[in-house]
């Protein structure tokens, strides 16, 4: 299934863009999602290894299952404050 | 009471917002920009958020600081957008019958808020470079 996924920050910088589209096998985890990331989008790398993942506004593990219909996004360590 | 906002932050206003007959203590934290980190001179600051998300987490953590100790009021702004050198990105104000209650609850606000909520900053160096600040993240 094809995915959206929000950027933002240094992720943002490098893609160019505030989002992203990528395939993700069917009943995919977050984990098969950083693997996709780090494969078809290799200047997000170092990136996709320090951040989290959201769904619809929550952190969510690598073994949580990512619904058909999601907001997802793409966390960078955070620094506001 | 959270918000986000690309004005100027007024700590008077949020001070008026924890007042109550009930506390004995009112607490307010600023977090202001500095013009050297670590040797280097910065000019001014960039904000942005994931404001859905920035939001919610703000709401969750003023939840959790009312539900972790006994307060009379709580309200947190985050300023986004361009910040001038000693402006203000975040105001929190806490107050509570008693002061330990609102230094306890006003420093564990600001450190989490650090760790959870989506909000970066770029640092526009005097050198004329920027960057966005990401812990734990060598950015090249």
């Amino acid at each position: 299934m094809k995915i959206r996924v929000k950027l933002f920050a240094v992720a943002r910088q490098r893609i160019g863009r505030d989002s992203l589209e990528i395939e993700l096998p069917d009943q995919p985890t977050i984990r098969h999602l950083r693997a996709s990331l780090v494969e078809h989008f290799p200047a997000l790398a170092d990136i996709v290894t320090h951040s989290r993942l959201a769904i619809n506004n929550e952190y969510a593990t690598d073994t949580f299952p990512i619904p058909p219909i999601a907001e997802i996004a793409l966390i960078p360590p955070v620094s506001g404050g | 009471m959270v918000s986000l906002t690309n004005d100027a932050l007024n700590p008077a206003e949020l001070l008026a917002q924890v007042a109550s007959h009930d506390a004995g203590a009112a607490v307010l934290f600023l977090g202001t920009t500095r013009e050297f980190t670590h040797g280097r001179r910065t000019t001014s600051l960039d904000y942005e958020c994931y404001p859905e998300m920035a939001q919610e987490k703000l709401a969750e953590l003023e939840a959790e600081a009312r539900r972790r100790w006994p307060l009379t009021g709580c309200s947190i702004v985050h300023r986004l957008g361009h910040l001038a050198l000693g402006e203000a990105s975040i105001a929190i104000a806490v107050s509570s019958p008693h002061r330990h209650d609102s230094f306890a609850a006003g420093q564990w606000l600001i450190d989490t808020i650090k760790q959870v909520v989506p909000i970066w900053k770029q640092e526009n160096w005097a050198d004329g470079t920027s960057e966005w600040v990401h812990p734990g993240l060598t950015n090249d």
